[in-house]
């Protein structure tokens, strides 16, 4: 084979292979991000309408409630409060007054359908998310009542 | 006392380190003999300094000292003397102890293990090594110094996160630390060789057993990790795609790539600059991997300590080793890779085609790790990635990766034939079609992903067996040959024991009262009850469980709820029942009204074989590490530029 040959042969394949890669990683990427949101933001309208996303925020002290396996409970950022609810075992660090990231679909009967409920591996530690939520939330209470 | 014995030998270890990695290499350019041969002592006595360091760290764990912060932090009165020694790298500090140990350790090994090698490579690599070892001490002395005092002294420390009281704590850290910090003697051979302008058959040769042996360590700490995970996080799954296990699993691809890479160099000559670039990457990843753990800013199951200021420390340093690299690669590389050709059918094009996969697929994890983190870092709002990314973008990648490496082998250096190749693999091919139509029929629901991995399995293994058998004619193969099919067949049973379980395992949540049962995966479980047992940090929930299959054996399974008693976080304790072809997974919830709890039962068929897969794997690596030829002194071909230059200086 001639050389050139050999050459565009190497680099054809190449190119074919990363355009590929790049094609699949867009394609994962497109339907397995979980945008965060907070619980004021799910009321003002800014959650995704279609898609799978994430809260953020405190599980409500008094909220939850069980019904066999499925626990009903109440993601808070302490202005705005969203009904939530999940069948299955929670992580051992669920409780109620701590942080948590729920990823929920739909909402079905005024209640979000969580899918996974994550809380960390450490009582003293806050997922970052949970704190921006309250954070944010008390931001913009400071601001709307000046 | 103590303590402060520790922070004076670590700030006399930067000192030796500092003359460690000066010294040496600019008397290795320079041709200074007497300055090269600093090197070897230097090692030995940072060695002992670090060696010092750790055991007055380990002292003030063993005598429960809470003066010091991070031993209360970390550890208890109460906790049993095993896990207090564990809970020495338990923490940020002490593992970055423990990673500094270790470098030492590997540098001195290099010293002691370097007959073999002329002096001004020695000399080079040695620096090169005191340079890294420089820029952690800094690290640990400035941002995170283990043995800092706590005024007044804490009465009783705070304890080690229950979920770290495990055996596994105990080997999992070490192991991973040696596989990252062994990547650092790789990439000081390739900076060694391009600052001598010497990047031959022979530093290849050098270069291989320690990155062979960096391999295995990581290779067996991300197996004990996951493993780990599977029974003491009570979820039952053994890989999560968490952004701090992408952070092991990425230098583990590129240095599987590098691996390859060198094997080509050392036979072939060819591939030299590509070699030296998956060196520097391998131990930039491990040094990513470090900063991704230990800054906070992931947010991961592993992410117990958050101080934007280490972050931006290692960040800097992971700037400086790779900004470093690369310029002196692109100085040096130039002159010093010229290789040998090859034909566009060849071992050698297939083992690029293989390693330029493993590189992408490597960087696609990289992605998908990073990208929330650069999403957040430009203020378009807080995302996560999650693991079906992962798996979407990583089987497709590695499928023709695992199709080729059965062949690869088959195939001549320089230039090979299709034809001829196709000839011999024809029957692992019809072996790999036949059992991938037949065994997920008879697990119980054939899927064409199931098939896939169970026939990429059988094609693996058996093509290996065929070269075995046919390289056994002419007579007994060297210990690499061994290794190089060894490591593979445990390629083979870790794809198998994946596909089984991605595929067939059966999972249930459900909530049972004592004399309830239920089957999963054709066994049944019975709850017997719920009793509280006391251990000794902490009071337990045990449950008791009987299974049975079609009514024969009765094993009993007991899984735990622990509270300990330093914190009020709960833990669960999964049961598990291993066998060869599967494994019973019962674990507790939480308690329900009356004497109900929430259960989770898992059958799990063939998870052991993933980490038997990855205990094969390692084996070859040490198997190939024996080689003989290894321990024979190799003539380097190109001359030394900076021996030359001192000579005729």
């Amino acid at each position: 084979m001639k050389r050139w040959k050999k050459r565009a042969a190497i680099i054809g394949a190449g190119l074919a292979a990363v355009g590929i890669a790049a094609a699949l990683v867009l394609n994962a990427l497109n339907s397995n991000i979980a945008l965060y949101v907070t619980p004021s933001d799910v009321l003002a309208g800014k959650a995704p309408k279609l898609q799978a996303f994430r809260i953020g925020g405190l599980v409500k002290e008094g909220s939850l409630k069980r019904d066999n396996l499925t626990v009903h409970f109440v993601m808070t950022d302490l202005v705005q409060d969203i009904p939530v609810a999940y069948t299955g075992i929670l992580p051992d660090l669920f409780k109620e007054g701590k942080g948590a990231v729920v990823q929920v679909k739909q909402n079905t009967g005024g209640e979000y359908i969580a899918t996974e409920v994550l809380a960390k591996h450490d009582e003293n530690y806050m997922p970052p998310e949970a704190k921006d939520a309250l954070d944010k939330a008390q931001k913009s209470k400071g601001s709307s009542t000046p | 006392m103590t303590p402060e014995l520790g922070h004076f030998a670590l700030i006399l270890a930067l000192c030796v380190s500092l003359v460690q990695g000066i010294l040496p290499i600019v008397g290795a350019q320079t041709g200074r003999r007497e300055w090269m041969q600093l090197a070897r002592p230097a090692a030995q006595v940072l060695f002992l300094l670090m060696a010092a360091s750790f055991a007055a760290l380990a002292w003030s764990f063993y005598t429960n000292d809470f003066s010091v912060q991070y031993v209360a932090a970390h550890s208890n009165a109460q906790l049993p003397t095993l896990f207090r020694f564990g809970a020495v790298w338990g923490g940020h500090e002490g593992s970055l102890l423990l990673w500094v140990l270790m470098l030492s350790g590997w540098t001195v090994a290099v010293a002691q293990n370097s007959r073999t090698l002329d002096d001004a490579m020695v000399a080079r690599v040695i620096g090169v090594l005191g340079l890294v070892t420089v820029g952690l001490l800094l690290f640990i002395l400035f941002t995170s110094n283990p043995f800092d005092r706590l005024l007044p002294a804490a009465a009783n420390g705070r304890d080690l996160n229950p979920l770290l009281q495990d055996p596994g704590l105990i080997f999992h850290p070490p192991m991973l630390y040696m596989g990252y910090v062994g990547f650092s003697v790789a990439f000081a051979f390739a900076i060694a060789a391009l600052l001598s302008g010497r990047l031959d058959a022979a530093w290849a040769r050098w270069s291989r057993p320690w990155t062979t042996a960096a391999w295995v360590f990581l290779t067996l700490g991300i197996a004990l990790g996951s493993w780990w995970a599977y029974y003491e996080l009570g979820w039952g799954g053994w890989w999560f795609w968490d952004p701090v296990e992408n952070a092991s699993f990425l230098p583990w691809l590129l240095g599987t790539a590098l691996l390859h890479s060198l094997a080509v160099t050392e036979k072939r000559g060819s591939f030299k600059s590509w070699t030296v670039l998956l060196a520097i990457g391998a131990f930039s990843l491990s040094l990513l991997g470090t900063f991704l753990v230990r800054s906070g800013v992931l947010t991961s199951v592993h992410a117990f300590a958050t101080d934007p200021r280490r972050g931006i420390f290692i960040l800097a340093l992971l700037v400086l080793v790779v900004g470093s690299s690369l310029a002196l690669f692109a100085w040096r590389a130039p002159k010093v890779a010229m290789g040998g050709t090859f034909a566009l059918v060849s071992r050698e094009s297939l083992m690029l085609v293989g390693n330029v996969l493993l590189v992408v697929a490597c960087a696609s994890v990289l992605l998908g790790t990073l990208y929330p983190l650069i999403i957040d870092a430009l203020h378009l709002g807080k995302i996560s990635v999650g693991p079906p990314y992962f798996s979407a973008v990583f089987v497709p990648i590695m499928t023709p990766v695992l199709f080729l490496m059965a062949a690869v082998p088959l195939a001549r250096w320089k230039t090979a034939d299709w034809k001829d190749i196709a000839l011999r693999m024809w029957i692992p091919g019809v072996l790999a079609l036949v059992v991938g139509m037949l065994v997920p029929s008879v697990m119980g629901g054939w899927t064409a992903l199931s098939a896939l991995g169970v026939a990429l399995s059988v094609w693996i293994a058996a093509s290996g067996v065929i070269q075995v058998v046919r390289r056994l004619k002419a007579g007994i193969p060297p210990a690499s040959f061994w290794g190089m099919h060894l490591g593979h067949f445990g390629i083979a049973v870790f794809v198998f024991g994946v596909t089984m379980v991605g595929s067939f395992q059966e999972e249930q949540d459900v909530r049972m009262e004592p004399g309830d049962t239920v089957v999963v995966g054709g066994h049944q479980f019975k709850m017997l009850g719920v009793q509280d047992v006391p251990g000794p940090n902490y009071s337990a929930a045990r449950g008791s469980f009987e299974v049975s299959r079609n009514g024969g054996t009765v094993h009993m399974l007991y899984p735990e709820k622990r509270n300990y008693f330093s914190s009020t976080m709960p833990m669960t304790e999964a049961a598990i029942d291993a066998g060869f072809t599967r494994d019973v997974y019962v674990s507790l919830g939480e308690p329900l009204e009356g004497k109900a709890w929430a259960v989770r039962v898992y059958f799990k068929p063939f998870v052991d074989w993933i980490w038997g897969g990855c205990l094969l794997m390692a084996l070859g690596g040490v198997l190939a590490m024996a080689d003989r030829r290894y321990r024979i002194k190799v003539k380097s071909t190109v001359p030394d530029v900076g021996l030359v230059k001192g000579v005729t200086a």
